[in-house]
Parts: structure tokens; sequence; C-alpha cells
């Protein structure tokens, strides 16, 4: 806790430690309360305010949650991404923490979007399971998070840590695409593509409760990964008490 | 670059001293291609379709297996904290590393493919074509190796974790590898997998070593 | 309840998932936030206190 020499700018000054735990406690119940009105409104809409789809018929319901879960997969390794050049460049704390307590929660995510998209594969494509380009990726990206969360949980040293898996994390988002593309290839190598959900001509009756309630899983990301970064401040402040203690109880001064 | 050479045959020596290590990865490799028939049955078209397939997972399981050894022992033995301070930067020292690693590890594998290729009956053709593809396919694959070595080198329990990090990069290696084959042997000659085989490793091999280096260097603060 | 058509079942047990899935997620989230806010509390207790703070 050293006194910086320059003046910190704004976001530095945000970005300490110590001041994000001050200042995102008064975030976290407003971000609560309205995640769960989004999710309210959303569902509204999901089950009594949306027609069936033409094609899809009822199973169009299960792509309001499984598109905002695969856009949360890919977002939270962006959100990882980003904070791994926070960590490399400018070594920040903070931006370690974000990405480690991003990790889980992504894993998670990609996780439900595997899940709902094979539920939702079942009857509209008659299997649970399709290698298709897109589901393939999604399991690809699953792995890396796997991937990554067991990482974090072998580093001793989190902040050596933090760097060398933002390195990692970085070479990984780097290669996304490319896995993206190589699969997408593979999969027209193999077999005629099948059904492609049609982003673009989608009639506003099914758009409006997709949009809501992808605001409402990005919501409920943001309010879990503020908590879980306060988390994992407070953990590593308890480790280094316990350690000082330690040190002090058994008669090391440092 | 007279260093750049000197790491290459220091690496390469080593490795023969204690030459164990690469006829384990030998048998290792040669072993799933035995295994494979085994658990498949003798079907000798059936082993022959599947062939490219079995070499390449073979081959991706061997380098995997390989990858511990790359940086841990001149990790612990103060080696990496030594070669910072050389007069070349790290990332050429990875470089050097990576060739090494690949004659030693890659190459006795892609030699060892004839035995192979014969005991799953592959044609000639598509024999020829494997060897290209593992040619092209195993600096990527070495180089991806090395980059989940160096960032479990400090791990006390890093050998089975960096497989797990870079199997999910090495899926382009092993489409396109597998593609190669079958689209140069096949019926309709196509040569676009091929392109982005070499592609995809030439850009490993160009721009991963930056990430190697700078793991490695974070790992010796 | 709306009529969920020839593959309720799947409708729901999707959503049912993901139910499952989310309050699991938000569940472990706020225990580890109790857990380490208790351990800080039990260090401050004890008398354990940041250097900075003296």
């Amino acid at each position: 806790m050293s006194v910086q020499a320059k003046t910190p700018n704004w976001f530095s000054k945000l970005a300490h430690p110590g001041v994000f735990l001050s200042w995102s406690q008064h975030w976290i119940m407003p971000l609560a309360v309205l995640t769960l009105i989004t999710f309210v409104i959303g569902l509204y809409y999901a089950f009594f305010n949306s027609p069936a789809d033409y094609q899809m018929g009822e199973t169009v319901r299960i792509m309001y949650i499984h598109v905002p879960n695969a856009w949360l997969s890919q977002m939270v390794y962006g959100l990882m991404a980003v904070s791994a050049i926070g960590s490399l460049v400018w070594r920040h704390p903070l931006a370690d923490v974000a990405m480690k307590a991003a990790a889980p929660l992504g894993a998670a995510f990609t996780a439900l979007a595997l899940f709902t998209g094979s539920l939702w594969g079942r009857p509209t494509w008659g299997t649970f399971w399709e290698w298709d380009g897109r589901m393939t990726s999604t399991l690809v990206l699953f792995l890396m998070y796997i991937g990554l969360v067991a990482l974090w949980q072998t580093f001793n040293d989190q902040s050596r840590g933090a760097r060398i898996i933002a390195i990692f994390t970085l070479v990984g988002a780097i290669n996304i695409p490319i896995i993206k593309f190589s699969v997408e290839w593979w999969n027209t190598l193999h077999q005629p593509s099948i059904i492609k959900a049609d982003g673009l001509s989608m009639p506003p009756s099914i758009a409006t409760p997709l949009v809501i309630m992808m605001l409402a899983f990005t919501l409920l990301f943001f309010t879990l990964h503020m908590i879980a970064m306060r988390s994992e401040i407070q953990r590593r402040r308890a480790n280094n008490l316990e350690r000082q203690h330690i040190n002090q109880t058994m008669g090391i001064s440092q | 670059m007279n260093a750049f050479f000197a790491i290459i045959t220091r690496d390469i020596k080593l490795a023969l001293r204690n030459g164990g290590s690469t006829i384990t990865l030998l048998a290792f490799f040669l072993t799933i291609g035995v295994i494979m028939p085994i658990a498949i049955g003798p079907n000798k078209q059936l082993l022959a379709e599947l062939a490219p397939a079995i070499i390449w997972v073979a081959a991706l399981l061997s380098s995997l297996l390989g990858l511990d050894r790359l940086f841990i022992s001149d990790h612990e033995d103060g080696t990496l904290l030594g070669l910072q301070h050389a007069q070349i930067s790290l990332t050429a020292i990875t470089f050097a590393k990576l060739i090494a690693h690949w004659l030693i590890t890659a190459l006795p594998l892609i030699l060892a493919t004839p035995v192979l290729a014969v005991m799953l009956f592959m044609d000639m053709p598509t024999f020829l074509a494997t060897i290209l593809a593992l040619l092209l396919g195993t600096p990527a694959l070495v180089t991806l190796g090395a980059l989940g070595a160096s960032v479990a080198v400090t791990l006390k329990r890093g050998g089975i974790i960096a497989p797990i990090l870079i199997m999910p990069l090495t899926m382009p290696v092993l489409i396109f590898g597998i593609s190669t084959t079958n689209s140069l042997a096949g019926p309709d000659a196509s040569n676009s997998a091929l392109l982005f085989l070499s592609a995809f490793s030439l850009l490993s091999v160009a721009f991963i070593p930056f990430a190697i280096a700078l793991a490695l260097r974070t790992a010796e603060e | 309840m709306i009529d969920l058509g020839p593959h309720a079942v799947y409708i729901v047990s999707a959503y049912a998932g993901v139910a499952i899935v989310t309050f699991g997620l938000i569940a472990w989230v706020l225990l580890n936030s109790k857990k380490q806010q208790s351990r800080l509390a039990d260090l401050d207790a004890r008398g354990v206190k940041r250097r900075s703070q003296g």
C-alpha cells in the first residue's frame, strides 16, 4: 500500500483494489435488483407474450435461454482477454482478479449453452448432439475454460500465475477464431450444413424476448462477477493477513 | 548466430545422452498404432480408411507426452535464469529449443510412420500425403506444446495440466492435417487443406515463441 | 400455463437445467463471498490488522 509517486488518474483510482471494494459494495444491490426485474420481464415475454415460431414451434422458447448463454460464453472470454492485457501491460492487480473471477462463471455459462443447445437440437435436428460447427467450437471453448480454471487452481503464487495465465488467455483469444474457422470448414467437408438459426430475419415478437433475456443474463453475469471479484480480493487479503500473523507470532519479522 | 546453434546442439546432445526418453516416445507412438487395430478389429478396409486419423492421434498424444521435459530441467537447474542474460534474446533461445525439440521428438515419430503405415494397410499416395502433412503440422504441434510447457514450468503438477490446456488449441492442426492427407490422396485432389495447415503452422511458429519467452521470463522472476 | 406442444419436455428441462445451474452458481458465489468476509472478520476480531492500518 505504498503511496504512488505521481497522482493517479481517475481510472487507476477507481481500479485500486481497496477503492474498488468500497465503491463496488454500493453497486451490488441495485445490480441484483435490476437483474431480477429484467429476468421477470424477459421470462414473461418468453412464455406468455410471444408466439410459437412457424417453423420451430414452441421449441423457439429454448432459444431465449440458449442464445444468451452462447453470447455470454464468448463475451466472458472477451472480458478475460481484455483483463489479460491489463494484467500484462499495467500489471494491475484488479485485472488479475477480474480474469480469475470470470473463468468459472464463463465455464458455467458455456456449459449451459451446450446443454440448452443439445436440448434444442433434439426436437429440431432429431439428435442431442450434432458435430455442427457452432456446437463443436463451443465445446472447444468449454474445454479452454476448464483448462483455465484448473490452471488458476494450481498456481500458488497468484500474481506471477496471473501474468502467465494472461499470456495463455491471449493466445487462446487469438486462436478461438481460427479454431472456429477450422471446425466450420471441417464440418462443411463432412456434411452439408443443417439448420442455421437466422438472426437477421427474426420477427420482432421473437426478437423482443430474446434481447431482454440477453440483457438479463448479461446483468446476471456482471452482478456475479462483481461479487466474485470482491471475494477474491478479500480472499487474498485474508491470506496475506494470516501469513503475516503467523510470521509475527513465530518471530519472523519482515 | 553461434549461440543459436550452440543451444540446438546442446539440447540434442543432452537428449541423446539420456536417449531413453526418445525411445519411450517412439514406443508410445507405436503402441497406439498397435492397440487401435486391436480395438477396431483386423478389418483391412476399415483400418486403411482410418489410418491417417490413427497416425495423427498417435502423433498428437506422443507430442503431448514429451512436453514436460522441455523446460522443466532447465528451470530447475537455473539454466533458464542464466540464459536470460545471454547475448541473444530469450525468444531466439526459445526458437532454438523448439527446433531441437522438433528434431528430438517429432522427427523420430515421422521416421517411424512407415511401420504404422504397413500395419494399417496404407496405400502409397496416402502414406506420402501423411508424411507431408506430418512434416507441415508437427512444427505447430511442437510450438503449441512448448507454450503449454512454458505456462506450466513452475508448477509441481504441471505434467498433466499442459496437455489439457493445449489440446483445444491443436484442433486446427488435427483438422487440417487429416484433411491434407485425405484431400491429397483422395479422388478429387485439392490443396486448400494443405495451404491452411501450412498457414497455421507458419503463424504458430512465427508468433508463439514470443509468448513462450514472455511466459518463461515471468516464471523466472 | 400455456400449452408448450409436443416438445414440452425439452423446453421444461432446458429451463429447469438453466435454473438449477444458475441458482447453483449464485449460491456458490454468495457462499464464497460470505466465507471470505467471515475470515476477514475473524482475523479482525483476533486483532490481526493490515500493516497500513498500523
